[in-house]
């Protein structure tokens, strides 16, 4: 009998430890990284959760929830049928997530949310291996021309990606007729396609800068172009595309939505909040650590700019057959 | 030498009094949050991120203390697979095989001191092999492409025949059956949703530890349901509350055989602990089943798997400190744990923060003596969860794997899915088909398809670039062999019996 009150007292611990875990308090304010732990979406919720507490921009700490599932279709779904007016609630996103609505792949059009702010933004580059006997975007873009399917490109999306469709902007801008025809292969990150570059099985990579920035220090690679209108500060000596004479940009940004139903007064506080965030030593210094450039656009314009963002990212798909 | 002092100045780091009480919070914690079925690793390590933030802790104490929960959490896993036929996480799926059957022989305290030394024989191995040759494994493994690692994979579906049940077909009807729920949701690499059903909580196909805790737990309870309904289930029966210390030492070869073959898994990025598991089950099968004794309660059937996923657990993090390339969902949190903290897992890791990586290793080696003392004496406290009986300890489980699941994803969805997957499992085990092959099939099924699918990108569509590296040509080899060898074997046993069976006529 003792033994077994011992055993059900232990699990019933056990059990209650497991829910405090998942429990939520329901009065604080809420990040939903529409991911799991890890990558940018999360490191957008953790870290602007984190300098909100720290610059008492909200009460008490934020909480962050993780919620996977068909890149930000899930929780996009489920603030758009139940937490439309929940002004307390921000969710991160970024061209990534823009790139899906734009491909019609989440389950309600983008005017269904109001986006907020993006406080930051990863630079798209393309690569090749050190050994690669390609030594600069024109050389690239001439083998291209030449045969567009000569070489084998990589990134961490699937075709239809941004990272796919970066390359196909600067494919398309230095004249390849066929942008169909290039080879692709999707790999589940940009580290996973940069050592599959150095193994040899494929020659060009197109990826964020953040993630592949090692390689780059190290000399395993090569950076042909950085797709921003700026060098990027850690690396000023790597070309933009457009010092090349192409003219094509490639943000990651990443930035934070809340429901489509909060008030005026809650839209204008929380972008005024984000800005004082945004210009604190606490953001500048996160960000630029992690590999981001910190790019500030807000409020009216920042709407406008993911509303030109999508039409981009539809026209290009379209281009290229991956939506109809 | 110089690896033996940068590790002493690691010690010296780990040692702190700070970094022992996190070592062994992170072991404890671990240990209970992988046995718990449904809360794995993932949720382990994620749960400990923020909790590392509010602390302040740095790199090196928060990367001890995750890195003794992520080996904690494998250690734990096998618990609730011996104890109760239920798999804590993925890759203690293949110690159900012998583990549960040697717990319903009496035999549980030997199943758990067994798993307990083999995950430390493994998990120890594996932290050598990190600490003297890490940086150069991590160079040979980027030579694995898409088609090597497709041919892998072919080798591992080669053997997935022989691994359980009693009719053969059975068991490659349920490794089909994983193999089609594999290919549920948005196709990577084109985009295009793939049964669906214009339902976006299936885009990213099944959750496998979703499937997992359907099939295994959910199933259990409805056949409880069913036999509570007939007759009052009794509590098995334990033979010895302490395990004897002969029959662990009796599966030495097999703890060392797993962690080989677990160790290369785990090194490869693309592979992983479950496959490191699998393979060892099915390596160690084909060396020692002279008896036919496994799948029955044989000893290295548990050893080989549970020293294999730890020996895989370890190994997967060369790839991802030296490549940052992140081999499975738990190293992929480790990862981004570590770019939170300003560490940048890559090539230049070990030349600019030896300290860190040094420090990590020493606590690597401390967790699992840790793990190993802290785990031995708890048999006897787990050994008598055997005779709590079914009908009190079911209800807990049930609600354990409901609150774990919904953690994952917060979404009632996957909660349908898996009782869904509950009464899958109840029919396909009153048909008598294992489930071990439709998990596996399931887990390894979408790898194998994504890495066809690169190969033929690669290639153009050129079916040649499958057999055009040496590696994957000695796969294939190895393949053919163990194909022939099964044949072969079967033949054999086949007359043997008839021979058998006319002599005593």
């Amino acid at each position: 009998m003792t033994l077994r009150t011992l055993t059900s007292v232990k699990l019933g611990a056990v059990l209650a430890a497991a829910m405090t875990v998942t429990a939520v308090p329901a009065s604080a304010t809420e990040c939903i990284a529409p991911s799991n732990p890890g990558g940018g979406w999360d490191f957008t919720c953790r870290t602007i959760g984190r300098i909100l507490g720290e610059l008492d921009l909200v009460d008490g700490n934020v909480q962050v929830t993780n919620m996977p599932g068909a890149v930000g279709a899930v929780a996009f779904a489920m603030v758009a049928a139940e937490r439309s007016d929940d002004a307390e609630l921000i969710v991160a996103t970024s061209t990534v997530g823009v790139t899906q609505m734009a491909q019609g792949r989440y389950p309600a059009p983008l005017e269904t949310m109001r986006y907020l702010a993006m406080l930051g933004a990863d630079v798209g580059v393309i690569a090749v291996d050190n050994d690669s006997p390609i030594q600069s975007l024109a050389e690239l873009n001439e083998a291209m021309v030449a045969d567009p399917t000569a070489l084998v490109t990589a990134g961490s999306s699937g075709a239809g990606g941004w990272d796919h469709i970066r390359l196909l902007m600067v494919a398309d801008a230095a004249g390849v007729e066929d942008l169909g025809s290039i080879r692709w292969v999707q790999f589940d990150g940009g580290t996973d396609a940069v050592t599959q570059m150095m193994g040899g099985q494929i020659d060009v990579v197109s990826t964020d800068m953040g993630e592949i920035a090692g390689f780059v220090e190290s000399g395993d690679i090569r950076i042909l172009a950085a797709l921003s209108d700026e060098p990027i500060p850690a690396f000023p000596d790597i070309p933009t595309a457009i010092s090349q004479g192409i003219d094509v940009t490639g943000y990651n940004w990443r930035g934070l939505y809340t429901g489509g139903d909060v008030t005026e007064e809650e839209y204008a506080s929380w972008v005024e909040r984000l800005e004082t965030l945004y210009n604190s030593e606490n953001w500048q210094t996160a960000a630029t650590e992690s590999g981001l450039v910190p790019i500030w656009r807000g409020g009216a314009e920042f709407e406008e700019f993911v509303r030109d963002e999508a039409q981009v990212m539809e026209d290009i798909s379209r281009e290229i057959g991956v939506i109809e | 030498m110089e690896i033996l002092s940068l590790l002493g100045s690691g010690f010296l780091v780990a040692l702190s009094p700070l970094n022992i009480t996190l070592l062994l919070t992170g072991c404890f914690v671990g240990t209970l949050v992988g046995a718990l079925p449904g809360l794995g690793p993932v949720n382990g390590v994620a749960v400990l991120i923020p909790l590392t933030f509010a602390f302040g802790l740095d790199p090196t104490s928060s990367l001890i203390l995750l890195s003794a929960v992520y080996f904690g959490t494998m250690y734990g896993g096998r618990i609730s697979s011996i104890l109760l036929n239920i798999p804590g996480d993925e890759p203690a799926l293949m110690t159900t095989l012998d583990g549960y059957p040697m717990a319903v022989q009496g035999r549980a305290a030997d199943a758990l001191a067994i798993s307990g030394v083999a995950s430390f024989v493994g998990a120890t191995l594996a932290v050598i092999g990190l600490s003297l040759f890490a940086p150069l494994l991590a160079r040979a493994a980027i030579h694995f492409g898409p088609a090597d690692y497709f041919a892998l994979y072919i080798l591992a579906f080669a053997t997935i025949g022989g691994i359980a049940g009693v009719d053969p077909r059975k068991t490659l009807l349920s490794a089909a059956l994983g193999l089609m729920l594999a290919t549920v949701g948005i196709d990577p690499i084109s985009g295009v949703p793939r049964y669906t059903f214009e339902n976006y909580h299936l885009f990213d196909g099944i959750e496998p530890i979703v499937a997992l805790v359907g099939l295994f737990a959910i199933s259990e309870i409805l056949m409880l349901l069913e036999k509570e309904a007939k007759d009052r289930t009794k509590a098995i029966h334990v033979k010895s509350w302490l395990p004897q210390w002969g029959a662990i030492w009796k599966t030495r070869w097999a703890m060392l055989r797993g962690s080989g073959v677990g160790f290369v898994a785990g090194v490869l990025p693309g592979a992983g602990a479950s496959l490191g598991s699998f393979m060892a089950y099915v390596v160690e099968k084909q060396t020692s089943n002279k008896k036919n004794t496994f799948g029955k309660g044989d000893p290295r059937g548990v050893a080989a798997p549970e020293a294999g996923n730890n020996a895989a657990s370890g190994g997967a993090l060369i790839p991802m400190l030296s490549l940052g390339v992140p081999g499975s969902g738990t190293t992929a949190v480790l990862l981004a744990m570590l770019i939170s903290l300003n560490v940048q897992p890559g090539p230049l890791l070990f030349e600019r923060q030896p300290d860190l990586v040094w420090g990590l290793v020493a606590s690597l080696y401390m967790a699992n003596v840790a793990l190993l003392i802290l785990n031995l004496p708890m048999i006897g406290l787990f050994t008598k969860l055997m005779v709590t009986p079914t009908w009190a300890l079911m209800p807990i489980v049930a609600a354990v794997t409901f609150v774990g699941v919904y953690g994952l994803s917060n979404s009632v969805f996957d909660l349908e899915l898996m009782i869904g997957f509950g009464v899958l499992g109840y029919l396909l085990r009153k048909l008598d088909v294992s489930l071990v092959p439709l998990v596996l099939g399931l887990l390894l099924g979408g790898d194998m398809e994504r890495n066809l699918r690169r190969a033929m990108s690669i290639s153009g569509g050129d079916w040649g670039i499958l057999i055009a590296s040496p590696i994957s040509i000695v796969l294939y080899i190895l393949t053919a062999g163990f194909l022939g060898l099964s044949v072969w074997l079967a033949i054999r046993d086949n007359r043997q019996d008839k021979n058998a069976h006319l002599a005593d006529e």
